[in-house]
């Protein structure tokens, strides 16, 4: 693992930047790629963002979109890497909130965001698609998505806008 | 994974008591689906209340289990959270599953009658 990977796991310990609050309009959490570290980072995304008012429906939007940007880091960026970081950044726009997510695995296929055809579901069950479902709901529930591949780095942008943002 | 079984005299109802079905789970709610669903009863119900999230892999184990239990037998679901839905919709799955408010309509109240 790099140096800058193990300095980036240093901070995660750093529990004043996992809660957005009134004095803090950013949060960040590292943690490592793999499935049951990526849940235990939602739950702690969620927790962090407990004291904006958002709604059931913001909040599942939210929880969704997180667990796939993530569950695509850990399956596919790092699909062939032993071990990986990944960085999940947060703040609180006026209107929404701002999401980055960092990781030092491959780069995405053809260095952008992939097409996502919709699939037919009217053809028997055995020809129901079991995946690929992923990027589709993140491009139907982010505004803003951008991806940008930088030396050995994966950076994806998105915002989710809120109906307030308020923190309380 | 935990799932649990009951049966009725028409129906199978398979209780997921899993908050969440996700990544980390979703190839074991396959094999153990596919375990529930090899006899007894011709439909299967799978009662959802207590799973508050699903993701995409989730969602494709579900789907997953519809197919392993092939055409013979009814594959249905009961009880979905508002962000299982979401899901659901969005992927317009909810166009592909028989989706019940909760067991007792789906039975008919039958489930009073089990064992």
């Amino acid at each position: 693992m790099p140096a800058e990977a193990l300095c980036f796991m240093g901070h995660a310990k750093d529990l004043h930047q996992s809660a957005l609050t009134p004095q803090k309009n950013e949060m960040k959490l590292v943690f490592p790629a793999d499935p049951v570290a990526v849940r235990g980072a939602l739950k702690a995304s969620m927790s962090g963002l407990t004291n904006l008012n958002l709604t059931i429906d913001e909040r599942g939007v939210i929880e969704i979109v997180l667990a796939e940007v993530l569950n695509n880091v850990v399956e596919h960026a790092y699909a062939h890497h032993t071990s990986g970081v990944i960085e999940l950044r947060v703040k609180r726009g006026a209107d929404r909130l701002h999401f980055t997510v960092l990781d030092d695995g491959v780069p995405l296929p053809d260095d952008g965001l992939p097409e996502t055809p919709s699939h037919s579901l009217a053809g028997p069950v055995d020809d129901l698609p079991e995946g690929g479902f992923g990027w589709f709901l993140i491009k139907e529930l982010t505004q803003d998505l951008n991806y940008v591949r930088s030396d050995i780095r994966n950076r994806l942008d998105f915002t989710i806008a809120l109906a307030d943002t308020r923190v309380s | 994974m935990e799932l649990t079984h009951i049966d009725t005299a028409k129906a199978r109802v398979i209780t997921v008591s899993e908050n969440r079905i996700d990544a980390a789970i979703a190839i074991s709610f396959k094999d153990r689906m596919r375990e529930l669903t090899e006899g007894g009863p011709d439909r299967i119900l799978v009662d959802m209340a207590q799973v508050d999230f699903i993701d995409s892999s989730g969602l494709g184990a579900i789907v997953a289990a519809m197919k392993q239990v092939g055409p013979d037998k009814s594959f249905e679901l009961a009880n979905l959270s508002s962000t299982v839905q979401k899901v659901f919709k969005l992927t317009r799955m909810d166009t592909v599953f028989t989706i019940h408010a909760n067991v007792d309509t789906a039975l008919g109240g039958g489930l009073a009658n089990a064992g």
